[in-house]
């Protein structure tokens, strides 16, 4: 295993990207081993040239808009067009111009492109009807002609009343009662987290082109084109071929444009066909954040026995998830939130019961960490108050129970390798000096306590009113597709050396920021001997790239890096046979220009010694995991109980760092969106419907709420990967919010057990400390 | 209907639009200049940021009216200095090599953002650099690579 802290600044390799402006010489910092391309977009994105599906201009394109429910659950009477108006110089789609099914495919197929009259509404920004025309003026003007009339009925929001439950999961290893018996100390809490947007700087957007003989071309913002592919297909009564989905640049997605983009590509298909020309459906960001998935909420009980030296000896847990109105991607969010909840952590007897429901609110959906980030942040806040009690320091009590090799999941999974749960805790333990400055924090909360001066003391000024606190979290994150998610999709990555020399990748993995177009060049040119700008990356775009499953679960590096390595191993080998075993970057012009070209075609295998039983929950949950430790220093006015996030040390393991630059971005990123989760973002709820839906309401963290990020990578390799990685995306976003709520305890000593960490919940948690505190002046106040 | 005049990345404009139209609009739609990108529509996301007369503006809420007799650069505009046209300039090669763009939808609002304030003289403090970008939101870099990026050319580092 090899630990590198990436130093900056970065570095400018020694040619830049075919497209690329050549740097000055002077841009190339000294002293770096190894030099990494830059990003190979990054001078179109840099300039204003890039285009994002906004951008792009389709003469005679009209506007489309949807009409939704105002209402959380009712029945659809009667779709009524205002007689005043002429609606001939428009045009309006409703259920019944479906050609195809109405329902967007997903896992469970229960949610209506549009809801047919008779049907019912289950949430208040549910499509109803589409309007598209010639001008945006004409859009505002007339979708108030369109009446929905309705009839009532109850809604429900309370996820642990609801009866229909979309998916439930049982894991259990040893015995739980016999844990419990012989626990010296057993804790229960309750711990409860809302509804998270990915908030992507670009809203969502598509664009439907009509073609020849009845064919759909859509150019769009999204993740997944086979996702849309599969759902344009299904209601639109298309075949494979006259089905074309071509990606956009894409302006962040985070999970939210994973299966979101469906049927908004359904919607502007069906105006444009009915329209017979190209119609635009760009949302803007009130309807982006009032009608597309979120994050789960979820509520995660902890009843958990350890021993006075900190052995866990028994887990169990409760998880409920907040499916919202339909059911999405709701059963694979909820099991990998129930196959993490129990942490990276040894204990013999565990059980986890998971269960996510329907309510009246608008769908929940993927976003990074899938799962993940809601129990983990219940784990870890759990474990430190276990560590409170047992007035042990919370990386002690991690260290005596964290993972190591040969150590055995609650699903039986034996973790034969690539486990780094102690190295990322040692490291930003190390990195952070958590012991020495938590010395001096729990001090001066020692010295404040009791004096009466929080919370509701004389204001204060100077430096008396700011409490500072450092806390810890330690995560793990399954490495790609859950279960035999893999097998079942079987995704295939090309490789071309074309007739006129050209090597390119053919993918369907999409670049959304994350760095996609740089990273699969620097893999396979890593393997064909040749400089990175060699290899070009085809567009995506469903007629000329393969089906390499979505882009998602921080599976694109790991799984699709791992098939462009394993065909462009193939590649090389085919032609240096044919060509007496010379060296494939002396050859492969020459091999072109006889032979003609070359396409390799490489389909995933299934990694050996990898089973998953998905109707027992048993075997090997994911290939490997990445594991990730996290310490955040944080500021808090006693006065105003605002939280400052300082500091932060992020450690990630990631099997094989293969852009630092890169990879270091994507945990700067992830640790950010997790401090936001933890501190200020929040999704308030009225009759179902999102209150704060839009960027003037919902906060997400500026420059000046992000703290200093020092990231240490850690890359303990993967066996099945050729290349050893394990994603890195998601790992980041596990551990964040439970890191930040620790520090929050250890600067002011209370817990906040409901995320977000917003000043009023701390107010409120040091009111109802002082109140018991003074009601038992023994107990004490820590 | 207004007759407006005004300079947008130094060449003479002329339009007549209505005087409410925004800034944003005529870029995107009548000029083509398609690098604004448009965020949230209500001045809170900073992706439509662009230099009127050397200060940042949020161009979803300039009102055209506003626009007449002024100049307008935007992210096209900001290597027009440089060796010859397409190519970076110091800022935007500072956020090519530090990886201060990764979707790349916020980074023309945050290079005129930068640009302004490197321009008004603002130093390599990360503090500073982070106070006069907090108008300009971005989701995935987590703002450390940008911060650093501006920090580079403020201090002199990437070579001009």
């Amino acid at each position: 295993m090899t630990t590198r802290t990436v130093p900056r600044p970065a570095v400018a390799p020694a040619r830049s990207a075919p497209d690329a402006l050549v740097m000055s010489p002077g841009a190339s910092a000294p002293g770096r081993a190894a030099s990494f391309p830059l990003r190979r977009e990054g001078p179109a994105k840099l300039t204003g040239t890039a285009k994002y599906t906004d951008d792009l201009v389709f003469p005679g394109a009209w506007y489309g808009a949807t009409i939704r429910s105002t209402e959380a659950r009712a029945r659809l009477l009667a779709i009524e067009l205002d007689p005043g108006i002429d609606w001939s110089k428009v045009v309006v789609v409703t259920a019944a111009d479906i050609p195809g099914e109405n329902l967007v495919s997903a896992i469970k197929e229960d949610q209506p492109v549009l809801v047919p009259v008779g049907g019912e509404i289950r949430h208040h920004a549910e499509p109803v009807a589409l309007l598209a025309a010639p001008d945006r003026e004409t859009i505002r003007r007339l979708r108030a002609g369109i009446r929905l009339v309705t009839e009532r009925l109850p809604p429900v929001f309370d996820p642990e009343v609801s009866d229909h439950v979309f998916a439930q999961y049982e894991i259990g290893s040893g015995d739980l009662e016999a844990g419990f018996a012989a626990a010296d100390l057993i804790l229960e809490g309750e711990y409860r987290v809302g509804h998270q947007e990915q908030l992507y700087i670009e809203n969502n957007a598509m664009i439907a082109v009509p073609g020849e003989g009845g064919g759909m071309t859509v150019h769009g913002s999204l993740q997944c084109p086979y996702y849309v592919h599969k759902a344009l297909r299904k209601s639109l009564g298309l075949t494979a071929a006259q089905a074309r989905v071509v990606q956009a640049e894409t302006g962040g997605g985070f999970g939210g444009k994973e299966e979101y983009p469906s049927i908004i590509a359904i919607h502007a298909a069906l105006l444009a066909r009915k329209a017979g020309r190209p119609v635009r459906m760009i949302y803007d960001r009130h309807e982006d954040i009032a009608a597309t998935t979120k994050r789960h909420p979820a509520i995660v009980r902890h009843r958990t026995g350890v021993m006075a030296d900190g052995t866990l000896v028994a887990q169990e847990i409760e998880v409920v998830m907040d499916g919202g109105a339909y059911c999405t991607l709701t059963p694979v969010v909820l099991s990998r939130g129930a196959l993490h909840a129990a942490g990276p952590y040894r204990c013999a007897n565990v059980r986890v019961r998971a269960r996510a429901t329907r309510t009246n609110t608008p769908p929940n959906g993927a976003f990074r960490g899938f799962g993940a980030p809601q129990v983990e942040f219940a784990t870890e806040t759990h474990l430190n108050r276990i560590a409170e009690r047992l007035g042990m320091s919370p990386a002690e009590l991690r260290r005596r129970n964290a993972y190591g090799l040969g150590d055995v999941t609650p699903t039986g999974q034996v973790l034969r390798e690539s486990v780094a749960a102690h190295e990322v805790l040692r490291l930003a333990v190390e990195a952070s000096e958590f012991e020495r400055i938590r010395v001096g924090t729990g001090a001066a909360r020692l010295d404040r306590s009791g004096t009466g001066m929080v919370p509701v003391g004389p204001l204060r000024t100077g430096p008396g009113r700011i409490a500072t606190g450092i806390g810890l979290a330690l995560g793990w994150h399954g490495a790609g597709f859950t279960g035999s998610g893999e097998v079942h999709i079987g995704s295939v990555a090309s490789l071309e050396l074309t007739a006129d020399g050209r090597i390119r990748v053919l993918i369907g993995s999409t670049e959304m920021g994350q760095g996609t177009s740089t990273i699969f060049p620097l893999m396979v040119a890593g393997e064909l001997g040749l400089p990175a700008e060699l290899v070009e990356m085809a567009p995506v775009d469903t007629a000329l790239v393969p089906d390499s499953g979505p882009t998602v679960a921080s599976r694109t590096a790991m799984v699709v890096g791992g098939l462009c390595i394993s065909a462009a191993r193939r590649l090389r080998a085919e032609v240096e046979t044919r060509n007496g075993g010379l060296a494939f970057a002396n050859v492969y012009l020459a091999d072109a220009a006889i032979h003609g070209a070359t396409r390799i075609d490489h389909e995933f295998e299934p990694y050996p010694d990898v089973s998953f039983d998905d109707t027992t929950y048993r075997g090997d949950a994911y290939p490997a995991f990445g594991w990730a430790a996290c310490v955040a220093i944080v500021d808090v006015d006693l006065d105003t109980a605002e939280v400052s996030v300082r500091e932060v040390v992020a450690v990630d393991d990631v099997g094989k760092v293969i852009h630092p630059i890169m990879c270091e971005g994507q945990v700067e990123g992830g640790t950010l969106q997790a401090i936001g989760y933890a501190t200020i973002e929040e999704i308030k709820l009225k009759d179902g419907r999102y209150l704060n839906d839009r960027l003037a309401t919902y906060l997400i963290p500026t420059a000046l709420d992000a703290p200093r990020i020092t990231t240490i990578l850690v890359e303990a390799p993967f066996s099945g990967a050729p290349h050893g990685a394990k994603g890195v995306g998601e790992l980041p976003m596990d551990v964040g919010a439970p890191a930040v709520v620790a520090a929050i305890q250890d600067a002011v000593g209370v817990w906040i057990t409901d995320l977000p960490a917003t000043p009023e919940r701390i107010l409120a948690a040091l009111e109802s400390a002082a109140a018991a505190a003074s009601a038992n002046p023994e107990g004490g106040t820590a | 209907m207004s007759r407006i005049r005004f300079l947008v990345n130094g060449a003479p404009t002329e339009i007549e639009v209505p005087g409410m139209r925004r800034l944003l609009d005529v870029l995107r739609e009548d000029l083509g200049l398609t690098g604004t990108k448009e965020g949230c529509g209500e001045g809170e996301c900073g992706a439509c940021s662009v230099l009127l007369d050397g200060q940042v503006v949020d161009s979803c809420l300039v009102p055209m009216s506003q626009v007449d007799g002024r100049i307008v650069r935007t992210v096209e505009g900001l290597a027009l200095a440089a060796r010859e046209l397409g190519e970076l300039d110091t800022l935007q090669s500072a956020f090519l090599v530090h990886g201060a763009a990764q979707c790349g939808i916020c980074t023309p609002g945050m290079l005129i953002a930068a640009r302004a304030y490197l321009d008004a003289g603002g130093g390599p403090d990360h503090g500073d650099i982070r106070e006069a970008i907090a108008g300009n939101l971005c989701r995935c870099t987590g703002y450390q690579k940008i911060v650093e990026a501006i920090a580079a050319v403020a201090a002199g580092e990437v070579p001009a």
